[in-house]
């Protein structure tokens, strides 16, 4: 196994059309990241650098302590699992899984060993014979997976591989492949737009917008202290709520309230961030009440979410299903002061 | 329409019917002379075929012939030059069909997946090498085939036949090649595979409904052609299937008459393998037919 | 990785990993070019060996006095040319070789397209007729040539019976090859027969690339039959339409074959290859029938132009 790191990295396709700017990320050895972030981020290009497969325009990334700029995809010991799964549609299964092998001229019987050991893990023992249409999709995705583990590479490289699977499958799949790196100790680089399967699976995860690294930290890190607005509003659902204030000391206000400040930020434009459930319906002592005029509610059970309006602001408050309100009430809500998000209009960056 | 209405509105139905009918039986009869104008010509041949000598030059024309006779058949499978004018042509068809996949289909990968200088210029080099008159080189090629001492042998045909084959070969396949997906060949790049391995092992195999088809006419071009074969064969044991057949009777002493019975038995015996072969493939025949016209 | 025992597959992974060499990497773009010539080369090698070097050989000895059994040639610059313009005999060839593309290429593109839209509306047998019309184009034209010899036939040909006997349209045999009126439009009925269904099935399948829905929407705005056809049918069609009349029209242009087997070397029947073939394997006369390939080559590449400007326009139509 091995650590991964890209420094100073580029991509440009032409003057304009540069897919990733500077992107300077460390993986660690067995650890596993996930890129996020909307399509076109650049996320997909930066793995794709990793595997070998787009040429690096400028900067350098290196697999263990080797640079890997220059070297060939088939000679960077990564493998690679394919949104398209990528079977090869004319060989069995199990040709499919020894491919990689037999272009590295291992022995036939340390093939077979670990195409049987990989196909006992992944559950395809009785598939082995079939070609890849013969499948279901969800055994199509095991087979990539099991095309990657069999080589037992020094990185791991996962291209949305969830995405063509069902809502029921993709959650089964991804706990699987939690077990799996687990079970693996190996490093699994994952790129997904999914911020569902980048909070469940990462053990860090890298979000980026427009071929720039926004955040590097762990799910939890990431949804509690987001550096910039853009973090704060990929991450979370429903989504954090963004409300304008202006700011004068520690003093903000905004279109519905007014709320003191820990601190003075210093700056005179801002905008509050507030998760929707850091509004409660029940009185804290520290947590500053505000009035929520309800437009819309939905009971889902274990989670009730009010869409409403405070001042002239849209807000998202999420509270305890038993709380009755029906829509047109003005309902007082608390703000949990501690976990409150001020940015910077500006820059977008978080000052609190 | 349930039956309530349909009773509701008997006097309205009725002209509607006939004039359904009657379009439809036109429809049918414009399809039956299409048929016709097509097959009318292979009847024909194969009616002579079967006549005697004496009945094919009578008149009143018989439409139906009152004599049958296999005569023409024995005499055609009785002709050596005829025989081994089928050899020939196989011979020569396959051995450039081989030569233009195994050439032809790497270019054409290369042409489809990489990018490098002079890419455009190849590419529409080959195309108009597709479309210039074999007649225009002749002379030249002629010069070529002695030097090499291959005047005279099938090698020249097989060699000479690749200025159509290849340019077909490399258009078709690059347009195929084109339409496949690049996750595999990335698959196997970082399964280990060198660019050859990928080509070889991954994109010819998913190729061969597209090499096929080119193959079908590749080969159906090969055993069509007369010009290069009339220039560069001259002796008859080397003649492919239009020679031959175009010079059924020459070397008979009735020279002024035309053998019009063994020929079309020729026709026959070589067109029903192809009829056969076309019915067959007639799908991949299509495909590649309007691969290399209608996408360009 | 450090709680693992090293398995012997671990070592040979450990062995791999050291094994490529330093130095001889090439970025990817670099490397994938180098592939790309290399898969390239043989059959540019190939046709450069019998399409490239004959041709420009072709047009080298377009400007000398090359005759076959003559050891001395000599450069004569634009003489064979002054003379091929001149030459009525040449001027004839392109004359025949241009009425038996336009007569081919017109009726071939009528009757072609009216096939398709027949075939194209859905009926039983559908397959079998679409089946049947791939073996005139299968047919080897040399044995197409001899089947319509003989229905030509001055004497016991059919087309003489059911003309004089049975229809009476005609009130005496007619000999349709020999007469120099009825020859041309003779052969061009046979490559009409021959070529005609191959059209039908490029207009065909161009017809199955239009969407349904553009009739179906044309049948709600009330338009007509005709009226779809006109302003539907025929504009959507018009890319395949161009190519496949392009494609005719660059075949008849060089038609051989169908000529020399019915006609050999007949003075009004001498196309524009039969002319070269003529003077270069008949008469010797490599340098001047050169001169008059290189002609035939920029006629055709007239039409070659044409139809890389029209796959251009329709692609960037559509």
């Amino acid at each position: 196994m091995a650590s991964v790191a890209y420094n100073h990295v580029f991509k440009r396709y032409s003057a304009e059309a540069v897919a990733v700017k500077d992107l300077s990320l460390q993986i660690l050895d067995t650890e596993f990241m996930v890129l996020v972030g909307p399509s076109g981020c650049g996320k997909s290009t930066a793995l794709r650098m990793l595997a070998g497969l787009e040429e690096i325009s400028d900067g350098e990334i290196k697999i263990g302590d080797r640079v890997v700029n220059e070297v060939p995809a088939r000679e960077r010991d990564i493998a690679m699992v394919f949104q398209s799964y990528a079977l090869y549609p004319h060989m069995s299964v199990y040709d499919n899984m020894a491919f990689g092998l037999k272009m590295r001229r291992v022995a036939k019987s340390e093939i077979e060993t670990k195409v049987k050991e990989a196909s006992k893990i992944l559950g395809l023992d009785n598939f082995l014979k079939r070609k890849p249409r013969q499948l279901s999709g969800g055994q199509r995705q095991r087979v990539a997976l099991g095309r990657a583990i069999v080589r037992n590479p020094q990185v791991f490289l996962l291209d949305e591989p969830l995405s063509n699977l069902d809502a029921q499958l993709r959650v089964e799949t991804r706990i699987n492949l939690q077990k799996l790196h687990k079970d693996l100790d190996a490093t699994f680089i994952y790129v997904t737009h999914d911020q569902v399967e980048a909070m469940t699976m990462g053990d860090r995860i890298a979000v980026m917008k427009d071929g720039i690294l926004q955040q590097v930290a762990s799910p939890r890190e990431i949804y509690d202290d987001p550096v910039n607005m853009y973090v704060a509003g990929f991450i979370g659902s429903p989504k954090m709520n963004f409300i304008p204030v202006t700011v004068s000391g520690n003093t903000a206000k905004a279109s519905g309230f007014t709320l003191e400040l820990p601190k003075a930020p210093g700056i005179e434009k801002g905008v509050l961030g507030v998760r929707p459930e850091d509004l409660t319906e029940v009185p804290h002592e520290g947590f500053p009440k505000i009035e929520m005029k309800v437009e819309v509610v939905e009971v889902l059970g274990s989670d009730q979410f009010l869409y409403g309006k405070v001042g002239s602001d849209d807000v998202i408050a999420r509270l305890d299903p038993q709380f009755k309100v029906s829509v047109g009430d003005a309902v007082p809500l608390h703000m949990n002061m501690r976990r409150l998000h001020l940015f910077d209009v500006g820059s977008e960056r978080a000052v609190l | 329409m349930s039956a309530a209405t349909a009773e509701a509105l008997p006097q309205r139905r009725k002209p509607i019917k006939v004039g359904k009918v009657v379009s439809r039986a036109l429809f049918y009869l414009l399809i039956v002379i299409i048929l016709g104008y097509i097959l009318f010509p292979f009847y024909w041949a194969a009616r002579t075929s079967f006549m005697p000598d004496a009945d094919i030059y009578l008149t009143p024309v018989q439409y139906w012939p009152k004599n049958f006779t296999v005569q023409h058949y024995i005499n055609a499978f009785s002709e050596p030059t005829f025989v081994r004018s089928i050899a020939n042509s196989a011979i020569v068809g396959v051995s450039a069909t081989l030569i233009s996949i195994l050439i032809g289909a790497s270019a054409a990968y290369a042409l489809a997946r990489f990018n490098f200088l002079g890419r455009n210029v190849a590419l529409y080099l080959i195309l108009a090498m597709s479309m210039f008159p074999g007649i225009s080189i002749l002379g030249s090629l002629y010069t070529v085939l002695q030097r090499f001492h291959l005047y005279n042998t099938l090698y020249a045909l097989i060699i000479v036949y690749l200025t159509f084959a290849l340019p077909l070969m490399v258009w078709i396949m690059q347009s195929f090649f084109r339409g496949m997906p690049r996750d595999l060949e990335e698959a196997a790049y970082v399964d280990g595979a060198s660019q050859f391995q990928t080509f070889w092992r991954i994109m010819i195999p998913l190729a061969a409904p597209g090499l096929a088809t080119v193959g079908i006419l590749t080969i159906m071009g090969c055993w069509q052609e007369y010009l290069f074969a009339l220039s560069f064969l001259l002796s008859s044991s080397k003649w492919t299937v239009p020679l031959a057949i175009a010079n059924t009777g020459a070397n008979q002493a009735s020279a002024f008459q035309i053998p019009w019975g063994d020929q079309m038995a020729e026709t026959l015996v070589v067109m029903l393998p192809l009829i056969a072969a076309v019915l067959i493939l007639q799908r991949r025949i299509i495909s590649g037919l309007t691969a290399g016209a209608v996408k360009g | 990785m450090s709680t693992q025992p090293p398995t012997p597959a671990a070592v040979t992974d450990a062995a791999a990993r050291a094994a490529p060499a330093r130095g001889k990497h090439r970025s990817l773009e670099a490397s994938s070019a180098r592939f790309a010539y290399f898969m390239l080369a043989p059959a540019l090698l190939c046709l450069a060996l019998v399409a490239f070097y004959p041709m420009v050989n072709t047009v080298l000895t377009s400007f000398t006095d090359s005759t076959f059994g003559q050891n001395t040639t000599k450069f004569v610059g634009m003489d064979n040319y002054t003379k091929l313009v001149q030459d009525p005999a040449f001027r004839t060839s392109i004359w025949t070789s241009l009425r038996f593309t336009i007569i081919t290429v017109v009726f071939e593109f009528i009757l072609g397209l009216i096939i398709a839209l027949v075939v194209n509306s859905s009926f039983s047998g559908r397959g079998a007729v679409r089946a049947a019309m791939l073996i005139p184009w299968a047919l080897i034209t040399v044995i197409s040539a001899a089947m319509w010899k003989l229905m030509y036939n001055q004497i016991y040909g059919v087309f003489n019976d059911l003309l004089v006997n049975k229809l009476h349209v005609l009130a005496i045999n007619q000999d349709f090859l020999g007469n120099p009126v009825t020859a041309l439009p003779a052969v061009a009925a046979i490559d009409i027969w021959k070529t005609t269904p191959f059209i039908a099935l490029l207009l065909l399948a161009g017809l199955q690339l239009i969407p349904s829905d553009v009739y179906e929407a044309a049948d709600v705005d009330g338009a007509g039959k005709i009226r779809t056809f006109f302003s539907i049918t025929l504009p959507l069609l018009m890319p395949s339409i161009l190519v496949a009349v392009v494609i005719r029209a660059l075949d008849a242009l060089r038609v051989f074959d169908l000529f020399y087997v019915l006609f050999g070397q007949r003075p009004d029947t001498t196309t524009m290859s039969i002319y070269v073939q003529e003077q270069i394997i008949y008469f010797g006369k490599v340098g001047y029938g050169s001169a008059v390939s290189v002609a035939l080559l920029l006629i055709i590449a007239v039409f070659i132009a044409i139809y890389v400007v029209m796959t251009r326009w329709s692609a960037a139509r559509s």
